[in-house]
């Protein structure tokens, strides 16, 4: 059974880089190991000798040719960004 | 075996390391969008909205992305995998728009390969090379533009990579060197990558470990991101001399991210990238396994030029030029070029068999040309000498229009001036004198002048023929042709 604990939560969610209050911790818990513990009655089928399905449907991945035709658009790209400055985004300053 | 150790208090310390090379493919467009991805536009010019991860953005694979990796997996003699899975790995960074990297992580696209290193005096080492796997290059961040700020350019988000990722093979910084630098030339000949290390088109994380010899791996750092072969061999040295003073003080290594610092000539920390290390990679939802047949690596096959090694025995063994000379020659892709269509050009115009030119050809393109291109600080594809005005002007030595020496002459020229050989040599009236009545007559003269040097030749001091050539070579200008006066020479000294 899985088991997700106050400290687990804490750490998904810096890595995503979610806010949770200390108060939020205890209960998300409770509701991840819900959910995991939902997908986890998958493990009563047996899936030995069968491959990992990558789609519902039957396709194939599409390929593009090497050409360009996109890109030259600056003002777009940057249209929604909180700042920038001659024409980068300009954020916080992030230091090694 | 390398014998490279790094001597301890407690012994000899024996250094394993293993290399991970970031190769930027060469393509038109990025990996999964339709922007180019040429080095230098305007900042954020060449960002579709894929690239800077707009919301409902799907990616799609650009074909020749997957066709160039499975070149260079065949040209390092791999494993291809006709079935391989794009993963995303999860890290946050401000030139990572999506949040992830699209990457290859339980199947990559190659598999198993080998690299077989040149450590001089014939000396090869086999490295195997563990994977290549492509991925989306980031971003670039630039920090000190601004006091506050960090700018972000994403023009090189989203260009194909290629990660080469050896086994811990290699036991010296040489052995690292002589890998990238064979591994360069591999890409640069197949045109799978620039191998372009200012430009950041090829780079390298460098695994350090050290042990006693015999003893099971020690704990390994990793240097991310070094950018010279240089700076690559300097790391090695400075960090492995650090674990061994660490472990021999009685402490443990950590496992951890390192930055090279070239200025100082150290390693140091990176602990704010020790998180980013769980990245809860999982295969990407948006796209599919990528799937191709045999006749798709046939075909890439079928377009992969002579490579390196190939090549090389083939100058030694078959056109019987030096090991060094083919192995310089080999090891640069536009050297090699320069040679070869010298050769063909020469062969061409005199009509003589390659075989029976190439030695005395790449002579000369190792010592003459090379000689005056470094002097000049310029790289062979700068040489105001073209290989078909070089092949012209050492034609003019084979048939004997003009001598060796003056054909030093006329290169400088060349060489300065741009001009063709032949130009030259009419305009300066350089010709080779090979008409025997004209070399006599020479030859009768100086004797004729130098009365005292005949009789000390004649009572037995020999070596006094060595001054007659030169008088006579002097008299012509240098334009007489040697052998003949050598042979006209004699007699008439001898009386």
């Amino acid at each position: 059974m899985s088991n997700i604990d106050k400290a687990t939560v804490a750490k998904i969610a810096r890595l995503a880089r979610i806010k949770i209050e200390e108060d939020k911790l205890e209960p998300l818990a409770g509701e991840l190991n819900n959910i995991l513990g939902w997908v986890e009655q998958l493990d009563e089928v047996n899936t030995d000798d069968i491959q990992p399905m990558s789609s519902v449907v039957d396709a194939k991945l599409r390929w593009r040719q090497d050409e360009v035709t996109d890109g030259d658009k600056q003002e777009s790209v940057l249209k929604n960004a909180p700042n920038a400055e001659y024409g980068f985004f300009a954020v916080p300053k992030v230091i090694e | 075996m390398s014998n490279y150790r790094i001597q301890g208090a407690t012994g000899d310390w024996e250094v394993v390391l293993g290399l991970e090379v970031h190769a930027q493919v060469i393509s038109n467009a990025k990996l999964f969008s339709g922007a180019s991805t040429e080095f230098g536009a305007e900042p954020n010019a060449q960002v579709s909205l894929v690239d800077a991860a707009m919301p409902g953005m799907l990616p799609t694979i650009n074909a020749e992305c997957i066709r160039q990796a499975v070149r260079t997996g065949l040209a390092l003699g791999a494993q291809i995998n006709k079935f391989s899975v794009f993963d995303r790995k999860n890290y946050f960074y401000a030139d990572l728009p999506q949040g992830y990297q699209i990457s290859q992580f339980k199947h990559p696209v190659v598999g198993e390969g080998t690299v077989t290193l040149d450590l001089g005096d014939g000396k090869t080492k086999e490295v195997g090379v563990e994977r290549i796997h492509l991925e989306q290059d980031a971003g670039k961040s630039m920090h000190d533009q601004h006091p506050q700020m960090t700018y972000v350019d994403l023009n090189r988000s989203g260009v194909a990579l290629m990660e080469i990722v050896s086994k811990p093979d290699m036991r010296s910084p040489e052995e690292a060197g002589a890998y990238l630098t064979k591994l360069r030339t591999i890409l640069r000949y197949i045109g799978t990558c620039d191998g372009n290390m200012e430009q950041g088109s090829m780079r390298a994380d460098v695994n350090v470990s050290v042990r006693k010899p015999g003893d099971p791996l020690g704990t390994r750092c990793e240097i991310k991101n070094v950018n010279s072969i240089r700076f690559v061999r300097q790391a090695i040295e400075y960090e492995a001399q650090r674990q061994v003073d660490i472990i021999e003080d009685g402490g443990v290594i950590d496992q951890e991210t390192r930055l090279f610092d070239p200025s100082k000539g150290e390693t140091r920390s990176m602990r704010s990238k020790e998180e980013a290390h769980d990245y809860r990679y999982f295969p990407d939802p948006d796209l599919l396994p990528v799937e191709f047949d045999d006749a798709f690596i046939e075909a890439a096959r079928e377009s992969l030029p002579e490579l390196p090694d190939d090549k090389k025995a083939r100058f030694v063994e078959e056109l019987g030029v030096s090991d060094y000379n083919a192995s310089v020659l080999v090891g640069e892709k536009e050297s090699c070029d320069y040679f070869e269509e010298l050769l063909a050009a020469l062969a061409a115009k005199t009509g003589k068999d390659a075989k029976k030119l190439a030695a005395k050809a790449s002579n000369w393109v190792m010592g003459d040309l090379f000689g005056a291109l470094n002097k000049a600080s310029k790289s062979v594809s700068e040489s105001p000498v073209s290989a078909k005005q070089g092949a012209d002007l050492l034609a003019l030595v084979e048939d004997g229009t003009i001598s060796g020496r003056i054909a030093k002459d006329v290169f400088e020229i060349m060489f300065e001036t741009g001009k063709d050989a032949e130009a030259i040599v009419e305009e300066k009236g350089l010709k080779q004198v090979s008409d025997t009545g004209e070399i006599e007559k020479i030859i009768d003269e100086v004797i004729a002048a130098n009365p005292a040097q005949l009789e000390q030749y004649r009572a037995g001091k020999d070596k006094l023929i060595g001054f007659f050539v030169g008088q006579v070579m002097k008299a012509t200008g240098g334009k007489a042709n040697p052998g003949m006066v050598n042979q006209l020479l004699k007699p008439k000294l001898d009386g």
